[in-house]
């Protein structure tokens, strides 16, 4: 298991997976809290743009939070499907994965560190954004409680794996990277429509990212830990389907 | 023991049968040629011995351990896939420390190991850059060191020269003939002429079955059809022999190429008693006779491309 791991992190590090992953995540941590605060000036000096910014009420940090909650969530979900597709198929598609599973490699193994290599990306990429926004809202707005801010970043993290387990099992499913996409995607969409179903939308990573904001601001209202279980339980059952198809699969 | 014993194995793919029934045994210490045209089943058998595809039906053992129940197998063997891949952002070094770490040989060994591959694949120079940017032969070179670095009982090699220029050919056969005694190496091909360089067995495989299988040696001996061929300058006289020879009873087939007339025989002795008799009485003055040697290609040709005649065997 060590030694698939540490191929993992070296490949996340060789292959700039890390380092994209940090980019665009650390980007829209600095930004969302630039953006909700200049949004108002924006619009104002869009002709026409004077009128509706009187509408619009000064921004404060709740815009803050919206704005981090809204960019990461969407960038953080496209950049798991994108790192992700490729981790297994491609390697089967290539042949990679013949030469090391024909020595005493388990394949439970060579699933598991990929899904804790690119846990790993995601975890230093959200801290990063997660310092950043923290800082910028503070020099903008005013400083968020610590402990919110952390257990908002925490269940954002929660909901990047649940994305990319969903594409590591779509990348098991598949021989080819664009099949891989397509089958991940597919995943994405099904749980977005299984989200528009008001009751179970409070089970899933809606009820998450609800609670994630509240907890943010300091509020203990609306706390989902249904929505909590759901979505860890989510992560393990696609990590064990992946584990499962993979051991069975011909190579 | 046998280092490889495979029992009736199948394999289809939907309605396609890739091995029917293929059974074969492999001594240990041989240098064994899986030879078959393409198509015959070959990457197929190997993919099954190294557990990356599994049989519908039959049995396969390596070392006296059954493949698909011993996870002890994948330790005994080394493999080289029929186009070996790499992470093309490793190094050379670092693949072949980490396939040395996958069999968890501890770090100093590894790296006496590491070089001593690397030296073996004549890539000590170019270990330090990425395998990106290897050349096939290179890649072969590594995938063979990479299947090495563990020292395996078994090696299995997939088409491993053949898709090498005749330079790089000769550097991977040479690498694989020096491992003669070392361990057991099972080598499949569809080129003949590799076969006939480095191994000692032979199996012939087609359509999924074993149509052969027996020391190199004695395959010529048993299935080659002996020939003899003569010259001459007349090329009248030559044909008109040629016309003679064919009705004789001893004869199997003659054919003229230029000046050389080769007759296949049925009956070797008979042959040999009258067919210079007859050219000389035919008038014609003998230039060159002999005996021609037969090689696995006639054999190869002969069991594949009539398939009806292999089945006894
Ligand atoms: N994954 C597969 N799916 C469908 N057909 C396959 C597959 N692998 C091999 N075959 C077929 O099985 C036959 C044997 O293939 P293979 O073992 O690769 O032959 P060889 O290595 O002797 O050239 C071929 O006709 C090939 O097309
Ligand atoms: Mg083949």
């Amino acid at each position: 298991m060590m030694t698939a791991l540490t191929k993992e992190w070296l490949e996340q590090r060789r292959t700039h997976r890390l380092l994209i992953v940090c980019l665009i995540l650390l980007l829209f941590g600095l930004l969302s809290p630039l953006l909700a605060k200049f949004t108002p000036e924006i619009i104002k000096m869009v002709p026409g743009g004077e009128q509706i910014s009187q509408v619009i009420p000064p921004p404060t940090i709740a815009d803050a939070v919206v704005q981090y909650l809204k960019n990461l969530t969407q960038f953080g979900l496209l950049l798991a499907v994108l790192m992700g597709m490729g981790m297994v198929s491609q390697e089967k598609d290539k042949g990679t994965a013949a030469m090391m599973l024909a020595k005493p490699l388990g394949r439970t193994a060579f699933i598991l560190a990929k899904a804790a290599a690119m846990g790993a990306s995601f975890l230093i990429g959200t801290a990063l954004a997660a310092a950043a926004g923290y800082y910028y809202t503070l020099l903008l707005f005013e400083a968020l409680p610590a402990g919110g801010w952390l257990a908002l970043n925490g269940l954002l993290l929660i909901y990047f794996s649940v994305y990319a387990a969903l594409t590591l099992l779509a990348s098991t499913l598949n021989r080819s990277v664009l099949g891989s996409g397509v089958t991940a995607v597919g995943f994405v969409i099904l749980l977005a429509l299984i989200e528009m179903i008001p009751a179970a939308g409070k089970l899933l990573t809606g009820g998450l990212l609800g609670w994630a904001g509240n907890l943010a601001l300091g509020s203990a209202e609306a706390p989902a830990w249904g929505a909590l279980w759901v979505c860890l339980g989510l992560i393990a059952a696609a990590l064990t389907a992946s584990v499962l198809v993979f051991r069975r699969q011909e190579i | 023991m046998s280092a490889i014993r495979i029992e009736a194995l199948t394999k289809s793919f939907g309605k396609f049968r890739a091995l029917d029934g293929l059974s074969l045994t492999v001594e240990g210490g041989a240098v064994f040629g899986f030879l078959g045209p393409n198509g015959a089943g070959k990457t197929t058998t190997l993919r099954i011995l190294t557990g990356l595809a599994h049989a519908d039906s039959g049995g396969a053992w390596v070392e006296g351990l059954e493949v698909g129940k011993s996870a002890e197998i994948s330790s005994r063997i080394g493999y080289l896939p029929e186009e070996p891949a790499f992470y093309p952002w490793m190094t050379g070094i670092e693949t072949l420390d980490t396939m040395g770490q996958v069999h968890r040989i501890e770090k100093a060994e590894r790296r006496r190991r590491v070089d001593e591959m690397l030296e073996m694949a004549g890539l000590t120079e170019a270990g330090k850059r990425r395998v990106g940017g290897y050349s096939r032969g290179m890649r072969q070179r590594l995938g063979l060191a990479q299947a090495l670095i563990h020292r395996p009982q078994v090696l299995l090699l997939d088409e491993p020269a053949s898709a090498l220029d005749p330079a790089g050919r000769k550097d991977v056969l040479g690498m694989i003939e020096g491992l003669r005694g070392q361990c057991t190496v099972f080598m499949s091909t569809h080129i003949l002429a590799d076969v006939e360089r480095i191994c000692d067995t032979v199996a012939i495989i087609d359509r999924g079955k074993l149509v052969a299988n027996a020391r190199r040696a004695d395959l010529i001996a048993r299935y080659a059809i002996p020939m003899l061929a003569l010259e001459a300058d007349d090329v009248d006289r030559l044909n008109k022999l040629a016309t003679e020879v064919s009705q004789m009873g001893w004869a199997h087939a003659v054919a003229i190429e230029g000046r050389r007339l080769t007759v296949t025989v049925k009956d070797l002795a008979a042959a040999q008693r009258e067919l210079l008799a007859q050219a000389v009485a035919a008038g014609l003055v003998v230039t060159h006779y002999e005996q021609v040697k037969p090689s696995l290609e006639d054999v190869f040709l002969r069991i594949v491309e009539n398939g009806k005649e292999s089945r006894q065997l």
